[in-house]
C-alpha cells in the first residue's frame, strides 16, 4: 500500500509487518533444534558479531527474521541490553581448551601432534546432490560418530601452545602478565590510543567482512602484515565465576567453543648493542564459535596495529569504528527515513544568492 | 505491552537507566561538553535515533506523557515506531499536543509552541561532533575541545564565504554554549537554533551511535557562529505562509499541489498546525453559537 509522505504511519507499519509475517511464514515452519543443529556456522558467526553466546537464541533470532545475519545479530544485541550483568566470569587459559581440531603452519610437527578436526578446507566443493534427498543417509552417519565417540580414542584432547616452545626457545618476546582490568567495549565509549583489550573486544565483535577486508589489505600491500600462522585451534573452554561467598572459590557456569588463533610477525627489540635484536611478535584472535578466517583476520589487524604507516589497517580509529556490524547496519538503513527537515534547510541555502547576506 | 516477563519497564534493565541517567546528570552539569555513555543496543536500528531513545527509557517514568516527532510530524513512520516501541515497555500516555507533553523526543526540530521547564526536549543525534567537518580524529577533536581550538571551524565558515559568497551550512548549524564549547545541535533547521538560546526547557542530546550525550540546561547561552559583518540566517519562508491553517513565521514544508502544480506550503510541526486549526474551529464554533446559527 502506499503511504503518502510520512502521514499514515500507524496504519503502513501495521501493515508492513502483516506482509513481513506472510514472507516469514511461507512454506514449511522451521524447528529451532533444526537450525542449530544444521546451521552451526551461521549460528556461530551470529553469535560472535552479536557478542552473545546462546545457541538457541540465536536460532531463534534467525528462525524470526528469514536468515537474515544483521537482524539476527540485531535481535540478540537488543536482548543484550535487558539483562542485567551479575558477574564478570574468570580469566580463562585457552591452553586448558578442550580440542577439537589445532593445526600449526610454522612447523612440520608439533607437540602433542596437527589435529586436522572438522574443515572444508580440503573438501571439494562440488555441490552434493545426494543431499537434496538426505534422510536415510544421516542414520548410518549418526551411527558412526557414536561408535568412534567423536575421535578415535574418546578422549579429552588437551595440548600446550606453540608459542611457549618459542619464548622458551627466547625468539619470541616474552609477554609481561598484564592484569590490569580489561576495558568493556559494550559499557564505555572507546577512547584512542584505545587499550589493547579494547581492541580485541572490537575485533571480535566486528562484523567477518570487514574485518577480513582489513586484514585482506594489510596482506597484499596496504600495510605490512603477512604472518605465519602459528598455531590455529578450535575447542571448548570452561567459563567460571567467583563463588559468592568466597572469593577464592568459583562455579563453573558452562563451555563455550571458541576459535583462537595466534600469529607470529617478524619484529624487532632495542638492545644496548649496536644491532637491534630481531624478534617474532604476535597477533591474537579469539572468536566465539568455529570461526577460522575471523578469528585469523582478527590476528592479523591486531598485528597490523602494532605497525606504523598510513595505510587503513594501521589506523586505529578507522579500523575500530567502523566495523560494527550493527553500528554501520543501523546508519546507512537510517537514509530510508525522511529527511525533508533538512533537505528543505539545504534547498534554501542552494536557492540563495551569494553575497547578499 | 511487551512480555513483562521478558523485559524490563522501559526496556533497559535498571542498572544500564541509572548508569546512563549519571552521564545525562554529567552533561547538565558541562552544557554544551559531549560526556561518553555505554549506548546500549535497543531493538531500533542505531542510527535511527537510539541515543534519542535510551535518554528517553531513562528518564521516563510511569505518570510521564510522551510525545514523539519525527522531521515534525508526529505520524511519521520512524515516529509512531519509537512511540509504539516506548509505550508497549512502558504504558505510559501518548500525545501529539506539545504542552500536553512532560518528555518530547524530536528527530531534527524544536516544536514552534515554546517548551516550559517542566518539560524536556531529547533530541536524536546522528553526528554529534560539530568538528567533524574539518577533523575526522575522535581524538583530535577531542583535545580541540579541551583547549578551545576552534580556528578551524571559523576558518571552514570564512572559507564558505569566500567560496561562495554566502554560508552554506544549512542544519545542523554550530553553536557556541557559554562561550566554551562548539556544539552541533542535531540536524535541526537554522530556523529553530535561536530557541536553544536562555530557553525555559532543558534540552537533552542523545547520540546512540557515536556513544554521546549532551545537554543545553535553561538559561543557558548559546549562540551561533557567525561573523561580526555577516550576521547568521535563518531559513527564508518570508511571503508564505501555511496552506492550512494560515500560519506565518514558522518552518515550512514545502509541496507541489498534484492538481495545480504550483508550489504550496504547510506547516512543518503537525501537532502545532492541528492545534491551531482545532481552535480556529471552535472559535467560529463560538461565533457561530454567538449569532444564533
Amino acid at each position: 500500500m502506499a503511504y503518502v509522505a510520512v502521514t499514515g504511519g500507524r496504519e503502513a507499519i501495521e501493515q508492513s509487518l502483516k506482509l513481513l509475517k506472510i514472507f516469514r511464514e511461507s512454506g514449511e515452519d522451521i524447528a529451532i533444534s533444526c537450525i542449530m543443529e544444521n546451521m552451526g556456522l551461521l549460528i556461530d558467526k551470529i553469535m560472535s558479531e552479536a557478542g552473545f553466546y546462546s545457541r538457541e537464541y540465536a536460532a531463534l533470532a534467525l528462525k524470526q527474521c528469514e536468515g537474515s545475519v544483521e537482524e539476527a545479530v540485531f535481535l540478540l544485541r537488543a536482548y543484550r541490553s535487558t539483562l542485567p550483568r551479575n558477574y564478570y566470569s574468570n580469566v580463562v587459559d585457552t591452553s586448558g581448551m578442550r580440542l577439537i581440531r589445532r593445526i600449526s603452519a610454522a612447523f612440520k610437527d608439533i607437540p602433542g601432534g596437527q589435529i586436522l578436526g572438522p574443515t572444508y578446507d580440503y573438501s571439494h566443493r562440488l555441490l552434493d546432490f545426494s543431499l537434496m534427498d538426505e534422510e536415510k543417509k544421516r542414520e548410518t552417519v549418526g551411527a558412526d560418530a557414536e561408535e568412534s565417540g567423536g575421535n578415535e580414542s574418546g578422549e579429552d584432547i588437551y595440548c600446550g601452545r606453540v608459542t611457549d616452545l618459542l619464548r622458551e626457545e627466547g625468539v619470541m618476546a616474552e609477554a609481561e602478565e598484564d592484569n590490569t582490568e580489561p576495558f568493556d567495549v559494550t559499557s564505555n565509549l572507546l577512547t584512542f590510543p584505545a587499550p589493547r583489550s579494547a581492541r580485541l573486544q572490537t575485533f571480535a565483535r566486528s562484523d567477518a567482512g570487514f574485518l577480513g577486508g582489513v586484514a585482506y589489505s594489510s596482506m597484499r600491500g596496504y600495510g605490512a602484515v603477512h604472518p605465519t600462522v602459528s598455531e590455529l585451534r578450535c575447542g571448548y573452554l570452561e567459563i567460571c565465576v567467583p563463588y559468592v561467598l568466597d572469593e577464592e572459590d568459583e562455579i563453573c557456569i558452562g563451555e563455550i567453543l571458541v576459535t583462537e588463533v595466534e600469529a607470529l610477525v617478524p619484529s624487532h627489540t632495542e638492545t644496548d648493542e649496536e644491532f637491534e635484536k630481531m624478534t617474532l611478535s604476535g597477533g591474537y584472535g579469539l572468536i566465539f564459535g568455529r570461526n577460522e578466517n575471523k578469528a585469523i583476520a582478527m590476528s592479523i589487524a591486531d598485528a597490523s596495529l602494532e605497525t606504523k604507516g598510513d595505510s587503513p589497517s594501521q589506523d586505529e580509529e578507522f579500523v575500530l569504528t567502523h566495523g560494527d556490524c550493527l553500528e554501520m547496519s543501523g546508519f546507512i538503513s537510517h537514509l530510508k527515513l525522511p529527511h525533508y527537515v533538512t533537505f528543505q534547510s539545504s534547498l534554501d541555502r542552494v536557492r540563495a544568492k551569494g553575497g547578499e547576506e | 505491552m511487551i512480555d513483562a516477563k521478558h523485559y524490563n519497564f522501559a526496556f533497559l534493565d535498571e542498572g544500564s537507566k541509572r548508569e546512563i541517567r549519571r552521564s545525562i546528570l554529567k552533561a547538565v552539569a558541562i552544557p554544551g561538553y559531549q560526556v561518553p555513555f555505554g549506548s546500549r543496543e535497543l531493538p531500533i536500528g542505531r542510527g535511527w535515533g537510539t541515543g534519542g531513545i535510551q535518554i528517553t527509557l531513562s528518564i521516563i517514568g510511569k505518570e510521564d506523557i510522551l510525545k514523539v516527532i519525527d522531521q515534525g510530524n508526529d505520524d511519521s513512520v520512524n515516529a509512531v515506531n519509537i512511540k509504539k516501541l516506548v509505550g508497549e515497555c512502558t504504558d505510559v500516555e501518548v500525545t501529539t499536543d506539545s504542552e500536553e507533553a512532560t518528555i518530547i523526543q524530536s528527530r531534527h526540530r524544536i516544536p514552534e509552541i515554546p517548551m516550559r521547564n517542566d518539560q524536556i526536549l531529547v533530541l536524536q543525534v546522528p553526528t554529534p561532533e560539530p568538528l567533524r567537518i574539518v577533523e575526522p580524529k575522535e581524538s583530535v577533536t577531542k583535545q580541540m575541545h579541551a583547549e578551545a581550538e576552534y580556528s578551524g571551524m571559523w576558518l571552514s565558515l570564512f572559507e564558505d564565504l569566500t567560496q561562495y559568497g554566502k554560508i552554506s551550512i544549512s542544519s545542523e548549524y554550530p553553536v557556541m554554549v557559554e562561550d566554551r564549547y562548539v556544539m552541533n545541535p542535531s540536524p535541526i533547521p537554522r530556523y529553530d537554533n535561536w530557541k536553544l538560546n536562555d530557553s525555559e526547557t532543558l534540552y537533552l542530546f542523545g547520540a546512540g551511535r557515536e556513544k554521546k550525550i549532551y545537554a543545553i540546561p535553561p538559561h543557558t547561552k548559546v549562540v551561533s557562529m557567525c561573523f561580526e559583518d555577516v550576521p547568521f540566517r535563518t531559513e527564508d519562508f518570508e511571503g508564505k505562509h501555511c496552506r492550512l491553517c494560515g500560519a506565518t513565521g514558522v518552518y515550512l514544508d514545502e509541496l507541489i499541489d498534484e492538481a495545480t502544480g504550483e508550489k504550496v506550503y504547510e506547516c512543518n510541526d503537525t501537532g502545532f498546525c492541528k492545534k491551531r486549526r482545532m481552535r480556529g474551529k471552535n472559535s467560529m464554533q463560538t461565533e457561530n453559537m454567538q449569532r444564533g446559527e
